[in-house]
């Protein structure tokens, strides 16, 4: 990967630094839980490796599946690829795959295990609802990822939290079937065991929050790269209001359409909550707003 | 929902809440001042056509039962390109116009239509044009809740117009909390 004109924050660098530690910390644990455990490492290791590694190859296929995404071509989506075309000759990169998926959900998304094979992907909300200007921003925020390697950094980290979910999974096997042929008596493995699941249990969700964790950074990192890239972080402030404040959730469906989502018969099925941000793989948008006020001061001072 | 009907998978036929349409004209002074937003003098309801459990059967018999006075021209019956049939009530004293499409879903209530209704629409337009655009207040009759639709093209909505008329009415209107609720009427005949 070439280098581009994308400058690093050290803060957040730092940051990114002591979470990925803590992922690293975890899977020591995990290790020595497993050997302590006694039960056939390699396996569990090969099962896990496999696991993570076709999550990883394939991606690309998962996310493009998973979003009804299909890949196109400049002349069935010009607008789309001739953004793509300028914003990677900006960045210096080679030119990633284009999709469009046919979501009213307003939304972009960065995929593919290397810059090599990536794919970029935009909604059919998203291009509804953004001007070009917009548009451009979310895509360089979406080449960013591709140029940070977003994709095996998460799957990475991600990793951690199967490999605990796995061990806890074999503790509880060993719990139930265990207890034979050693030289201590049954009940007191049964109670190791418990405990162990128990442990990995803890060890899962505390990867998990990790994870998310550095899933934000990564995404204030993409924002950072994105608006110095097209040098405007204002607009892509805007095209964020536009796609993750209030705006996002007016549908364009039609209300004729939709007589199976409640619009009839129905009284109000769910309510639409919020989710506490140490959940969510995304930073809040006031924290995203902030950073690129932040910037679009030092690009302007 | 209660637990139980959701444990037996029943739904509830809710009736249409009609009474709220009467707040409409303090709303639309709001809009006036604030927005500088007058109504177009059209109002509609929007239902589906369907069979059965109504006495009204063809589109004749519903327009008569809506036809009040002699000045045929100001209540049209029109189908849309989904199959949902729009009476297009047209009265320029805002009042008058609101009065007239509840009634309207009153007696269609009483003649079993009430579950097909879908929703009532009046048309608001700058009132000096351009201006901002026009909007749509959509009522739900089953929620009982009003929204703001802008369309700006055949599938552009001005949402940030939108949201400020949410903002404006929010005091005078039952307005809609749900925003994924505040579906679009394309193409509607109600300008």
């Amino acid at each position: 990967m070439a280098k581009t004109k994308i400058e690093t924050d050290h803060g957040l660098n730092v940051r990114m630094f002591f979470t990925g530690l803590g992922l690293v910390a975890l899977y020591a644990i995990i290790v020595s839980l497993m050997l302590r455990l006694g039960v056939s490492t390699v396996l569990v290791i090969v099962i896990v490796g496999a696991l993570i590694f076709s999550q990883y190859y394939f991606s690309d296929k998962i996310a493009m599946f998973s979003m009804h995404a299909h890949e196109v071509t400049p002349a069935e989506e010009p607008r789309l690829h001739e953004i793509v075309d300028r914003l990677c000759l900006l960045a210096n990169m080679k030119k990633p795959r284009v999709g469009i998926s046919e979501m009213d959900m307003p939304n972009a998304f960065a995929t593919g295990r290397s810059p090599n094979h990536a794919v970029i992907c935009a909604t059919r909300g998203l291009m509804g609802r953004l001007n070009d200007e917009e548009l451009e921003a979310v895509l360089a925020h979406e080449l960013s990822h591709v140029a940070h390697r977003d994709v095996a950094v998460m799957t990475i980290a991600a990793g951690v939290g199967m490999l605990a979910g796995l061990v806890s999974r074999m503790a509880m096997f060993g719990a139930m079937f265990g207890g034979g042929g050693n030289s201590r008596d049954g009940e007191n493995i049964v109670l190791l065991e418990m405990i162990t699941m128990l442990i990995s249990m803890v060890i899962y969700a505390i990867a998990f929050l990790l994870t998310m964790a550095l899933s934000r950074y990564r995404e204030l990192a993409a924002d950072r790269s994105g608006a110095i890239l097209i040098g405007k972080p204002s607009v892509l402030a805007s095209a964020l209001v536009h796609i993750t404040g209030d705006i996002a959730k007016i549908p364009r469906t039609d209300l004729r359409k939709s007589e199976g989502m409640n619009a009839f018969f129905f009284a109000p099925a769910l309510a639409g909550g919020t989710a506490a941000t140490i959940f969510s793989t995304h930073p809040s948008l006031e924290k995203r707003l902030d950073q690129l006020n932040k910037l679009e001061k030092e690009l302007n001072g | 929902m209660g637990l139980r009907d959701t444990l037996f998978g029943r739904t509830k036929q809710v009736a249409p809440n009609l009474d709220n349409l009467f707040a409409l004209p303090t709303a639309a002074l709001t809009l006036e001042s604030e927005l500088d937003l007058v109504s177009s003098g059209q109002g509609g309801l929007c239902f589906k056509s369907g069979s059965g459990e109504s006495t009204l059967t063809t589109d004749e018999d519903i327009k008569q039962l809506l036809d009040f006075d002699e000045t045929n021209n100001k209540v049209t019956l029109t189908t849309d390109d989904l199959g949902f049939k729009w009476l297009v009530v047209t009265d320029p004293d805002f009042e008058a116009l609101v009065t007239r499409v509840h009634a309207a879903n009153t007696s269609m209530v009483e003649h079993g239509l009430g579950p097909r209704l879908l929703c009532a629409v009046f048309g608001f337009v700058a009132k000096t044009p351009p201006g901002e655009g026009s909007v749509r207040m959509v009522y739900l009759l089953k929620q009982g809740t009003f929204y703001p639709f802008a369309p700006t093209g055949a599938t552009q909505r001005n949402n940030e117009l939108e949201l400020r008329v949410q903002s404006f009415l929010s005091s005078d209107l039952p307005m809609e909390k749900d925003l994924s609720r505040w579906m679009a009427l394309w193409n509607l005949p109600v300008s």
